[in-house]
């Protein structure tokens, strides 16, 4: 065969493995969202979950992981920022750092169920924060906080250096440099690894099944002090999340329409995390912008 | 390539008391680990000319124009040892705040690196990280230098427009802006225009003969046609020596060093 015929074969079977692909994916969003979104009301989103009967929600399950994620990624994208970027920009070429990447590297393909273990151990147990939204938060940063540091630092470095320079022979320091060139133009990778540490974060019920527990107790939403004993906000609280939620009525409910319920679950967790990105993506879009006065990603 | 003895040399000493004298090294070395790249080369450079230093690939032109401002500090292992007189100053010394000195020795490399930000951010982002706020002084700023640098007319309808959305050329001319927009005494150029089209570069040759009343420029060129065009001063390089310096004129038509001829007509290596 002529190298054109090759070269038409091979673009034949990477075109039919895109599609195969595209195709995998689809079919198992629209199964989800098919199958989920004619159980889904106002209703089954903002109400109680219900132990024994039909017709019980999500809202308080909604909620506890809207509140995880919020306070996980408080707790994480600052460490991974500074990490990240004293790995790319600071750290000098050692074995120490060179181990500390290799640790973060294995740290990010640790199985979550491992990280759960870990965190119930750690948090619940050693710190007695027990079944509560601190631990699940903090077994939450272990479990995204490598990966976030990862991708910091691989945003930071794919800035050229002759950018850092521009700034080195403007007599800008090292800092005025990173901060006020190089993490702009980096944002939009910094933002695009956020995304997909949050959707983790909405989707992940192993490493909380045994640090931010599976239930929740009765709820007061008319009062947000955290210090408050059922307070929504407090975060000594157990509670159970969507996914752990999904999890469980999957394992042991015990409720008549636990597929229903199961399916809707898993329709509003997967449409959250779709716009979560897209809201993300346009923030990200937005302030990229703005701090670097390009309208148009090129 | 051929031996050239690199004892023989013809280095035309400027600080002579009759002319204003920008920049000198004396003796400058300077080493990656444990190679040495430069091995103590001592120049003047005259205030207001344009000092063009040419040599072959790794002849080290581009590291002694890059130890001027001390641009070798970031690149670790790397060890800068003489003097680098400014002002009566050595600025190659350890008690030389290395941020404030760039600010009167600025630089335009080889790759046009503007920011990812706007054109007028572009020019105004060191000065306002310098402390300058006044919207008028940075306005006047971006005027100045863009006509200095040859852009303005181009760029005046479009300056909170990125600036990665110009041309090669524009770009660096913008570079050339930014740096100029420091107000710096010398301006150190790195093959400024290597990466451009002819066009580009006889813009930006323009633009720094026209700079010249004002700064003091030292620029590497591999393009000796570029340092017979714009230079005064012409310093031949030559594996990590500098074995000529002379007015530029007389480089071209009557060097002294066997290396130079050979260099500069074409015969080398």
């Amino acid at each position: 065969m002529t190298a054109r015929k090759w070269d038409k074969v091979a673009t034949t079977v990477l075109y039919l493995i895109s599609i195969f692909i595209i195709f995998v994916l689809a079919f198992l969003l629209l199964y989800i969202l098919i199958s989920g979104l004619p159980h889904v009301s106002w209703h089954f989103i903002t109400g109680r979950s219900s132990s024994f009967e039909a017709g019980g929600g999500i809202g308080v399950q909604l909620f506890n992981s809207i509140y995880l994620l919020v306070l996980a990624m408080i707790i994480s994208v600052p460490l991974s920022l500074g990490a990240g970027i004293y790995l790319s920009e600071y750290a000098p070429k050692n074995w120490v750092t060179s181990l500390i990447r290799n640790a973060i590297e294995v740290l990010s393909s640790l199985p979550s169920v491992v990280v759960g273990l870990f965190g119930f151990l750690v948090f619940s147990i050693n710190f007695k924060f027990g079944f509560s939204i601190l631990s699940g938060a903090l077994a939450l940063t272990v479990f995204n906080l490598p990966l976030l540091t990862r991708k910091v630092e691989d945003s930071l470095q794919a800035i050229h250096y002759t950018q850092r320079e521009a700034g080195y022979a403007l007599g800008l320091s090292r800092w005025e440099t990173v901060i006020h060139v190089v993490v702009p133009a980096a944002l939009p990778g910094i933002i695009t690894g956020m995304i997909l540490g949050m959707g983790r974060i909405f989707g992940e019920a192993a490493a909380l099944i045994y640090t931010a527990g599976q239930s929740s107790p009765p709820l007061d939403f008319s009062n947000w002090n955290p210090m408050y004993i059922a307070s929504p906000l407090n975060p000594m609280r157990s509670a159970e999340t969507l996914a752990v939620h999904i999890w469980k009525i999957n394992s042991e409910g015990i409720i008549p329409d636990a597929t229903q319920v199961s399916a809707a679950s898993s329709a509003v967790l997967v449409l959250f995390v779709l716009l979560l990105n897209l809201a993300a993506r346009y923030v990200g879009n937005r302030l990229y912008g703005r701090l670097t006065g390009v309208k148009e990603r090129k | 390539m051929q031996n050239y003895d690199s004892s023989d040399r013809y280095l035309k000493n400027l600080d002579d008391g009759n002319r204003e004298i920008a920049l000198t090294t004396d003796d400058l070395h300077v080493a990656y680990g444990t190679h040495e790249a430069i091995h103590g080369v001592s120049l003047g450079f005259e205030r207001f000319k344009i000092t063009a230093l040419i040599g072959a690939s790794g002849s080290g032109k581009s590291t002694y124009l890059r130890s001027l401002n001390r641009m070798n500090d970031n690149i670790a292992g790397t060890k800068v040892t003489g003097k680098i007189m400014y002002r009566g100053l050595d600025i190659n010394g350890d008690n030389i705040d290395v941020y404030e000195m760039r600010k009167h020795i600025g630089m335009v490399f080889q790759q046009p690196n503007p920011f990812a930000k706007s054109i007028y951010e572009n020019i105004t982002f060191a000065l306002k990280r310098h402390g300058e706020k006044r919207k008028d002084v940075l306005d006047e700023a971006v005027e100045r230098t863009l006509k200095q640098a040859g852009l303005w007319k181009q760029v005046k309808d479009d300056l909170h427009q990125s600036a990665l959305a110009l041309s090669g050329g524009q770009q660096q001319r913008l570079c050339i802006a930014r740096a100029i927009a420091m107000k710096p005494d010398i301006l150190l150029l790195d093959e400024p225009a290597s990466v451009l089209d002819p066009v580009s570069t006889a813009t930006v040759e323009d633009t720094l003969m026209e700079l010249k009343k004002d700064y003091t420029i030292i620029i590497v060129t591999h393009n000796m046609q570029q340092a017979g065009r714009i230079s005064d001063y012409t310093a031949f390089f030559h594996l990590g020596d500098a074995l000529e310096y002379d007015e530029t004129r007389k480089i071209f038509t009557r060097p002294k060093i066997k290396a130079t001829e050979d260099y500069v007509s074409g015969h080398f290596g």
